[in-house]
């Protein structure tokens, strides 16, 4: 902005100290710089805009007859982006200017069709804008990444295990989303970590509890963050009747508890989880809590005798205080075909609200491994021995639940 | 393997079978190759010799007896009535001829083998099953009708033959969804819609086998003379919801009980048919273990399931794709990023196992 081209305030209406021509040194020490145009513009009528359109041409022949001129349209500024302005925004070219521009942008929109829209050079401009507030200044290859990844999903580009276990959408969606809930709110705390094999099959064994399966997945995440190894929990039947549920469990890598899958899971070197007590475990009333159920009939300590992977047993104290199950409805429950419908303080009174858990402090500690390799190769099918690892197992959870009980402060902290 | 073989086919009108029939007749080692069906098959037969009979009633035990044959192939164990008729029909084809075909087989002192092709159908699809099924396993859920149910009685009845005839050698063969351009099965007239109807909340696991490497696995059968009941399916598996994302088209995705519903729908409007198995298999879906077809059988397929599916897709009228489209002109004006994907499964799920 040329000092030319600004008639400052002052240079108008009855001579004063100025001359006309040039406005007094009080004058100019008083316009601020650009100062003029803003209040200038705001006055503007919007039908008189023929002077400065004009401007250009006359711009460079006689500043003074541009002067005349605007005295005479009692508009003391002379515009200094006339033609282009309508158009297109000019590229900011330091933060003063652009300032003005938008502002004076601003006050023209109503000469503007609607129908002209947005010109793309703005459109580019504010998605780089928001590229960069999004994915910060490496945003060309993180939005390049992002769109490779939606164009795979898109395309069905991507591929699944037998099992129907879906890697990448677990650990960039499921995992995404489950870790705030594990960390915040139940602020989930990971002992003995240093007892599941690095690599290789071995099947975790864990306590149920908590009227919703939430424990499965509070451990899936927890098991993933700690070691990089992805949980396989294997559910009930129920799981895969169910719509939605069953699809996104196999998406997530579970799979049916039944002996052919988990020995399978096993033979191919995966992490399996299992809880075996089953519903009898998240069902059972909050007066029952931190008792363990009967450990099914055994069928995963089989599964590790064939196989010959270690156990490991887990234990989850904080599960049983998230929806505190006060009560049943049996009947209901058998005409649904679900093994109870939970009443809790909270549900169903307060309706969507009593889903909420309750925000309980978490311990998860893995106990030492039970080998189970080191045991004739017929020791599957001795009954008595499947009972007694059972029992074992069953054991070392029980004790780890009431030491870790005891160690605990209070519920939620 | 003694030059000279004389080889029967059943089903031969079926466009599976004719082409078998055909490439098994150019084999040098394979001297005459008879085809058989009801129906005279719609196209060339090149050296295989037609005769019509029906294998549900005793003649073929008279062909058996004159022609020689060694070997019997049977193919005609079908999934859809087709031109044959109603379901009573497909019903009498496929189970009292195959006791027919069996009866004749035994009969005969000339048959050293059998190769029956029989279907993954067997296996049924329910919540309950496992994720693979091995040879070994039983469907959990027993069918009660329809092809299922006569697959079943099929296997049965070839188990039966084995027993009665130790020295002859039975094949069975149990197939997952063959696909391919040609193919016309309920499942690829299922895929040719324009709007696919899924089930809502349910994503099945699909398992194909390429009709090329059905010709090849029933061919190495013919040749390898190795007994026994072998799953036979392209390597890796896919999921319907990633087939329809691969074909570009538009699904619809339907509660359980409507899902049923417009398969009678479909059916009576000549669309697809939309069995009650087919329903099940694209509710929860199947996978069978093929460890046994690579070490036992020796049989490797060209395709794996993706390949075998991505060629059926190639024939089909491109998809408009638009959200793609816009993604890739996007990506260009990126730079170029190296993937980011998880490397553990790169080919499709493995084929460990």
């Amino acid at each position: 902005m040329g000092d030319a081209e600004i008639i400052p305030i002052g240079t108008r209406g009855p001579q004063g100290r100025g001359t006309g021509t040039r406005p007094s040194s009080a004058a100019r020490g008083l316009a601020p710089k650009g100062g003029a145009q803003r209040g200038a513009d705001a006055k503007q009528p919007p039908a008189k805009r023929t002077p400065a359109k004009k401007a250009p041409a006359k711009k460079s022949a006689a500043p003074a007859e541009a002067r005349d001129e605007a005295r005479d349209e009692a508009r003391p500024v002379v515009d200094e982006h006339p033609h282009d302005r309508p158009s297109v925004v000019p590229p900011p070219t330091s933060e003063q200017t652009s300032e003005q521009a938008s502002r004076a942008a601003a006050a023209r929109t109503e000469d503007r069709s609607p129908l002209a829209g947005i010109p793309v050079g703005d459109w580019l401009a504010a998605f780089q804008h928001a590229s960069k507030e999004l994915f910060g200044d490496q945003w060309e290859p993180q939005l390049a990444r992002m769109i490779a990844f939606t164009r795979r999903r898109i395309t069905g580009d991507y591929s699944v295990d037998e099992y129907g276990f879906d890697q990448e959408v677990t650990e960039r969606f499921f995992m995404a989303a489950l870790r705030p809930i594990a960390q915040k709110w139940f602020r989930i705390e990971v002992r003995g970590v240093e007892n599941i094999p690095a690599e290789g099959g071995a099947l975790v064994v864990s306590n149920h509890s908590g009227t919703v399966p939430l424990d499965g997945l509070m451990t899936m995440v927890s098991i993933h963050d700690q070691t990089g190894r992805h949980l396989r929990p294997l559910g009930a039947d129920l799981v895969f009747r169910l719509p939605m549920v069953g699809t996104l469990a196999r998406k997530s890598g579970a799979t049916l508890a039944c002996s052919e899958d988990a020995e399978r899971m096993l033979r191919g070197g995966e992490l399996v989880g299992v809880w075996p007590e089953g519903f009898k475990g998240i069902g059972k009333p909050f007066s029952d809590r931190y008792k363990l159920q009967r450990f099914g009939r055994g069928g995963f300590v089989s599964a590790a005798l064939r196989t010959g992977v270690p156990i490991v047993p887990l234990s989850v104290v904080g599960a049983e205080e998230i929806y505190p199950l006060v009560g049943n409805v049996p009947s209901l429950a058998r005409l649904l075909g679900v093994p109870y419908i939970p009443i809790t303080p909270l549900f169903p009174w307060l309706g969507p609200l009593g889903l909420v858990p309750l925000p309980s402090k978490w311990l998860l500690e893995f106990g030492e491994p039970i080998r189970t390799d080191e045991y004739e190769p017929g020791a599957a099918d001795d009954p008595m021995l499947v009972f007694n690892v059972t029992d074992q197992v069953r054991e070392t959870i029980q004790q780890t639940l009431y030491s870790l009980l005891m160690q605990r402060q209070s519920v939620f902290r | 393997m003694v030059a000279g073989r004389t080889v029967l086919v059943t089903g031969v009108s079926r466009d599976l079978g004719r082409t078998f029939a055909r490439t098994l007749a150019s084999d040098p080692t394979v001297d005459r190759v008879i085809g058989v069906d009801v129906i005279p098959p719609r196209g060339d037969l090149g050296d295989v010799r037609f005769v019509r009979a029906d294998i549900r009633n005793p003649v073929i035990a008279k062909v058996i007896a004159r022609e020689d044959v060694d070997t019997v192939v049977h193919m005609s164990v079908i999934a859809t009535p087709g031109s044959a008729g109603a379901r009573g029909t497909m019903k009498e084809l496929n189970v009292i001829g195959t006791m027919q075909l069996l009866a004749a087989c035994q009969k005969s002192e000339q048959v050293r083998q059998l190769v029956v092709k029989s279907s993954t159908i067997a296996y049924g699809a329910s919540s309950r099953d496992p994720a693979m099924f091995t040879e070994d396993m039983e469907p959990r859920r027993p069918a009660r009708s329809g092809y299922s149910k006569d697959v079943i009685e099929v296997e049965r009845y070839v188990r039966g033959f084995a027993r009665r005839r130790p020295d002859v050698t039975v094949t069975l063969l149990r197939c997952a969804n063959v696909i391919g351009p040609r193919v016309v099965s309920p499942l690829t007239s299922y895929f040719r819609m324009p709007v696919i109807p899924t089930v809502l909340g349910f994503d099945p696991r699909l398992q194909f086998l390429h009709e090329s490497d059905l010709h090849r696995v029933l061919r190495h059968a013919v040749l390898e003379d190795k007994g026994g009941t072998f799953n036979i399916a392209g390597d890796g598996l896919m999921v319907l919801s990633q087939a329809l994302r691969r074909m570009g088209r538009s699904n619809l995705p339907l509660p359980g009980f409507a899902f049923g519903g417009l398969g009678s729908a479909l059916k009576s409007a000549r669309v697809a048919d939309l069995s009650p198995e087919l329903v099940a298999f694209l509710t929860y879906g199947r996978g069978v273990d093929t460890t046994r077809m690579r070490e036992e059988l020796g049989f490797e397929p060209d395709y794996t399931t993706v390949e075998a599916f991505a060629e059926f897709v190639s024939t089909l009228p491109p998809p408009p794709r638009r959200a793609e489209k816009a993604l890739a002109a996007v990506a260009e004006q990126l730079p170029p990023v190296d993937e980011d994907r998880p490397a553990q499964l790169s080919p499709a799920g493995g084929r460990h196992g």
